[in-house]
């Protein structure tokens, strides 16, 4: 444990407060229910002080004939006001430092500012993306006036600029907070936007020959203050206002980046990340963010379906479980073969297990995914839940390895049934005509592939964004999805498919809820005692120490 | 057309232009040489680098490029001894409109300034150091590179100078039309290779983190000259010329409504504004009156023949007198033009007589802030442009009711509000001409309510 | 883009001027294309950010802050007159009308950003410039790189009977 910080003694609109040393001027502000109005400043970014938004009232002992600071009948130190307001967000706390965040002055300067950002923004909040989630839009209602004496022409600068292939670029509404500029060198290490011209003239570009494409190009976006950077996918979409926000976690890779998902009706419009300090700090990948329109698709399998002389039919779920269930008891142990997903969650993958004991099966694993690592968010892992997979004995310490022997059985005929939750068959090196082979397969899904359209009985499952539950990340943490949209169609929660499998299988269990499911597993798993779904909370927890996989913390990103 | 042989008046007491316009000198160094030049440097070198900064506070030595910053003080910011190298840079960017003084001395009297940088870098350490000249002054930048050349020659610039042990390389590098890079640290992030915008202070102070986030001290060419001298006479004979806290001499240049526009080299306060004007520039043009002067380059508050300014000046036997005076009796120093509202700055004065618009002459000077501010920071780079498009619509008829009021509030709001002094730079001329003229302002918008009033 | 021998050498040269940081060089080496092409192209600006190992956005940033880098070529001869208040006063706005008219310059509104005022045979370009530090010698202009204080109106023709 390090040593603990030291606490300074600071005073804000008179009270006086005590935060530890190192703590920035605004932050101390904001943890005393002050809130500074600022654009440039970011807690995650270098603080440039261009805005000019956060000036307030800073004051400092006054020191007496014995150069120490002078006392007043309160016993606290004499303040001596500094004449010229002064930034708050490049500067930390001091000792006896005294500030004003609301003071004739500041309103002052906050109205300037306002005043000054407004004469050349164009009206464009009809149009605006950023409307209803726009800093110059509240704080001019807070801090600004209500006319403009402004009579001249506005500067006019590029407008609908492609500034890259996802992020569309309005350079008239631009505040040249520099923002995006600070992101893309300090964080995302492609410094690739800059300032051209001078003065008023002043816009964001970036070079023709080298735009805008990084992985991480559409976290400017979210920390565009305004509508000047706007996400080119969600351009023009939905008001967001309009937006449910749903947290949950992002599932295209094992960092588990935390995320806001904003959806309307049934739909889902876009995701946002969500801070996190232990996963994601407040970014996320371009690829994970948009990764989620597949779960608008058409071709979503929404009925349940089985298989009569060839052909896939609709049928109802009673149906088709009792089937499933029929068929599967045909079988011996050791002729039934299961491939489940690392992208289940938890629940599913407990349940999967308790299938797997109740069948007696013995060849099973999960489908790996591995890409390659960028250093910054994207684990190498594109699987969101291996550990998860892991921990309950989908597969073990070599995700996949156990893959080609059981191809080898299905051609040698050995494995006659396999029950494929969730992935494809063809891709763990079957062929179609395996598959034809096989006398059994009992599919979950949620968009057709080679397996589903050869399956025997066919499940339709839900998507990430379409149910709760929980997974691990590749740093041990245990996080929480939640359900921003309901499955279309019929189709179900895999759990429930799973749990009413087993039901088939074995007779009840009696469980109703998914609560029911993690308090099964938090009994069975030392590391998750005492956890239930709702206590995992929005920021997760972390179920193991700080191990080898913990390399890349945020921290450093 | 050519540049006239300008004979200095009688008057002036000329330290650092004595080689200006001199019969026979060049600007080689064997005829510094002839004239007993780097005699300085040698005596620097025999001297602890701790003590030419003693003579320099010593010397009340206050920085010429316009801010009036005690050189001493400064240079005593910088620890010696750190582990970051020290670097040192000449701000030979002279852009302050109504300023030409640094201008001849690159260009006729180099050696002299490459003397008082190599003294200087010693004195702080330097080992590596830049004259910072600007774009326009290319013929001077050539200049400089073949002086350079030339003291290397000689052993007074690189490794172990005059057997010191004391190593140093100085370079040219020149900007490329920028008034921002005369501010210290925009200079900086110039000379880093990227766009010239100030820096924040706290924390970036450059006797801490200046250039490449090492220690590094920006001087004005004026002076550095001055540092040579310094250590020629020593600290405490320096500052026996001039008043007290206003030590030395100064160079003044004079330019607008006079007869002899030019410039001229006095003891800081030892001459009169209108002294300046009637008895060494000639007077105005005739048939004129004076109606103003903006007394330190066009970023200082404009002076009104018509103000009454109470001045306290401390007496020999150290009692406080107030005199109250007018514009023409104002001498020219630091504190005294501070108290009279306005500031010494950069030593450039336009005179401007009472044929002159001032509505005109604001938006003459609106337009040079508008065109050189960086746009960094908001109410400078906003405000700059707004109120050149307010006087440029008064001068051309367009002017409303509320401009005037408009013009001062616009200004208040950027002036204290800024990353750098460009904020006052540009607020300070539309402040003060509204202040003192406002009839002028008043006239140009009568009658007109509201924005109708498009060119 | 080719890059004579002789101008690469003086690049290698004024980089080692900047032991620190080669970004320093910038503004030097742009300085150089500026002289030599007598604009920056598109290419010079790729050629630089390489050679500085920069991204070509760190350069264009500076191309298109400081006044003195074309993006187009100036005239065979670049006429640069004051506009600042001691040169305006002592006639610079009329010189710069005189200058066009001897030169065969339409005068129009141009500033920073904006297309250079050419003649039609390319033979002279003309702009404001901001002060040009003397002051008390107005009208003062550069016609290239050559200075020229106190002009008097009268005198253009001759001026520029020089610059052919």
């Amino acid at each position: 444990m390090s040593a603990p910080t030291q606490l300074l003694n600071v005073q804000i609109d008179g009270a006086w407060h005590q935060f530890p040393k190192g703590t920035r001027v605004i932050e101390a502000c904001s943890r005393a229910g002050k809130f500074i109005p600022h654009y440039c400043y970011h807690p995650k970014l270098s603080s440039p002080g261009n805005c000019r938004m956060c000036l307030i009232e800073m004051g400092m002992p006054k020191p007496g004939p014995d150069r120490k600071p002078e006392m007043g009948p309160d016993g606290k130190p004499i303040i001596s006001w500094i004449p010229r307001p002064q930034i708050s967000c490049a500067q930390d706390i001091a000792e006896g430092m005294a500030i004003r965040t609301d003071s004739p002055l500041v309103k002052e300067c906050r109205n300037g500012v306002m005043e000054f950002l407004l004469i050349n923004h164009p009206l464009d909040c009809p149009i605006c993306d950023q409307a209803g989630e726009c800093h110059l839009q509240e704080y001019s209602v807070e801090f600004g006036t209500a006319g403009s004496r402004f009579l001249d022409e506005k500067v006019k600068k590029p407008k609908r600029v492609e500034l890259g292939p996802r992020v569309t670029l309005d350079d008239e509404r631009c505040i040249l907070c520099s923002r995006c500029i600070r992101f893309m060198k300090e964080v995302a290490h492609d410094d690739v936007l800059g300032f051209v011209s001078r003065g008023s003239h002043t816009y964001l570009t970036a070079h023709p020959n080298k735009p805008l494409d990084s992985n991480y190009s559409l976290n400017t976006v979210d920390i565009c203050p305004v509508g000047a950077l706007t996400s080119t996918d969600f351009r023009f979409k939905m008001r967001v206002w309009f937006l449910k926000e749903t947290k949950s976690i992002c599932t295209s890779c094992a960092t588990g980046c935390n995320t806001i998902i904003g959806t309307r009706l049934n739909t889902i419009y876009r995701q946002t990340p969500r801070e996190n300090d232990e996963v994601n700090s407040s970014w996320m990948c371009d690829y994970g963010r948009l990764n989620f329109h597949y779960l608008n698709s058409p071709e979503r399998l929404q009925t349940p379906q089985i298989r009569e002389r060839d052909a896939l039919v609709n049928s109802s779920w009673k149906s088709a479980m009792a089937r499933a269930g029929d068929e599967l008891k045909k079988f011996a142990n050791g002729q039934i073969a299961l491939i489940g997903s690392a992208r289940m969650t938890n629940e599913e993958l407990w349940l999967t297990k308790k299938l797997i004991e109740s069948l007696g099966i013995a060849d099973h694993d999960v489908v790996p995914r591995l890409g390659e690592a960028d250093q910054i968010l994207v684990n190498a892992d594109r699987n969101p839940n291996t550990l998860g997979a892991q921990l309950f004995g989908i597969t073990n310490e070599n995700p996949g390895g156990k893959l080609s022997e059981i191809v080898e059985k299905v051609r040698s005929g050995a494995i006659r049934a396999i029950v494929a939750l969730g992935e494809d068959l063809t891709e763990i090196g079957l062929t179609v005509d395996d598959l034809k082979k096989l006398s059994l397969i009992v599919a979950t899904g949620i968009l057709p592939n080679n397996t589903t359209r050869h399956a025997t009985v066919l499940l339709p499952g839900s998507g990430f964004a379409e149910k709760r539950g929980s997974m691990i990340n590749f740093r041990g943490r245990l996080q929480r999805l939640n359900r921003a949209v309901q499955p279309p169609g019929e189709a179900r929660d895999e759990w429930e498919i799973l749990r009413d499998l087993i039901q088939q299988s074995t007779g009840s269990n009696g469980i109703y809820l998914i609560e029911d499911v993690f308090r099964q597993i938090a009994e069975a798993i030392p590391e998750m005692k005492g956890l239930s779904l709702s206590r995992i909370s929005d920021k997760g927890v972390q179920l193991v120490e700080e191990g080898e996989e913990a390399t890349k913390t945020p921290a450093s990103i | 057309m050519a540049s006239t042989v300008r004979t200095p008046h009688p008057r002036e007491k000329r330290i650092i232009f004595r080689n200006i316009d001199r019969p026979g000198w060049t600007n080689d160094i064997d005829c510094y040489f002839r004239d007993g030049g780097y005699a300085e440097l040698k005596k620097a070198f025999t001297m602890k680098p701790e003590q030419i900064v003693n003579e320099v506070k010593a010397s009340g030595l206050r920085g010429r490029g316009g801010a009036g910053f005690p050189c001493g003080v400064k240079w005593g910011f910088i620890k010696p001894g750190g582990p970051k190298p020290v670097y040192l840079i000449c701000n030979a960017d002279e852009s302050e409109p109504g300023t030409f003084k640094d201008r001849y001395i690159i260009h006729q009297d180099p050696h002299q300034l490459l003397e008082g940088t190599v003294i200087s870098c010693y004195a702080v350490n330097a080992r590596l150091a830049y004259i910072y000249i600007r774009g326009e002054f290319p013929l001077g930048a050539k200049i400089l590179e073949r002086a350079l050349a030339e003291a290397r020659q000689h052993g007074f610039l690189g490794k172990n100078i005059l057997g010191s042990g004391f190593d140093c390389e100085i370079y040219v590098h020149r900007g490329a039309g920028a008034y921002i890079c005369g501010e210290e640290t925009g200079l900086i992030e110039s000379m880093e290779g990227k766009r010239p915008y100030p820096r924040i202070k706290p924390p970036y102070f450059p006797a801490v983190l200046g250039l490449y986030m090492c220690p590094t001290i920006v001087n004005n060419v004026e002076t550095l000259c001055n540092v040579k001298h310094i250590v020629r006479m020593g600290g405490a004979e320096y500052a026996k010329m001039g008043k007290p806290n206003n030590t030395g001499t100064r160079l003044l240049c004079v330019s607008g409504d006079v007869q002899k526009p030019g410039y001229y080299e006095f003891e800081v306060g030892g001459i009169t504004l209108g002294e300046l004007i009637y008895d060494i520039c000639g007077g105005l043009r005739p048939g004129r009156k004076l109606r103003a002067v903006i007394p330190g380059g066009s970023s200082a508050k404009v002076l009104s023949v018509a103000d009454r300014y109470k001045i306290k000046s401390r007496q020999p036997d150290g009692s406080m007198l107030e005199k109250e005076m007018g514009l023409e009796e104002v001498p020219i120093d630091f504190d005294t033009l501070a108290a009279a509202g306005s500031m010494a700055g950069s030593g450039g004065i336009i005179v401007m007589d009472d044929s002159r618009d001032m509505v005109w002459a604001l938006n003459n000077i609106n337009e040079f802030y508008a065109h050189e501010s960086c746009g960094q920071c908001t109410p400078c780079r906003e405000g700059s442009l707004w109120m050149k498009k307010i006087t440029e619509r008064m001068v051309h008829g367009g002017g409303t009711k509320q401009d005037t009021d408009t013009l001062k509030s616009v200004a208040d709001n950027i002036a204290g509000r800024t990353i750098c002094a460009f904020g006052e730079a540009c607020a300070w001329p539309t402040q003060s001409f509204v202040a003192k003229f406002r009839d002028d302002f008043v006239a140009k918008s009568a009658g007109k309510e509201n924005g109708s009033g498009l060119r | 883009m080719e890059i004579p021998a002789e101008l690469e050498s003086q690049i290698d040269e004024v980089i080692t001027h900047y032991p620190v940081s080669k970004r320093s060089a910038s503004l030097p080496l742009l300085h150089l294309f500026q002289e030599y092409f007598g604009r920056i192209e598109d290419e010079a600006i790729e050629w630089v950010a390489r050679k500085l190992e920069l991204e070509p956005i760190n350069v264009l940033e500076l191309v298109t802050f400081y006044p003195m880098f074309r993006r187009e070529p100036l005239g065979k001869h670049h006429i640069r007159v004051c506009r600042t208040l001691s040169c305006a006063m002592a006639g610079g706005y009329q010189l710069l009308d005189t200058f066009c008219k001897h030169a065969n310059i339409v005068r129009e509104q141009s500033g920073h950003g904006d297309h250079l005022l050419k003649s039609t045979d390319g033979k002279y370009s003309i702009e404001f410039v901001e002060c040009l530090a003397s002051c008390g010698f107005g009208p003062v202009c550069m016609i290239d790189d050559d200075f020229f204080e106190a002009v008097a109106q009268e005198e253009v023709p001759q001026l520029l009977e020089k610059y052919q």
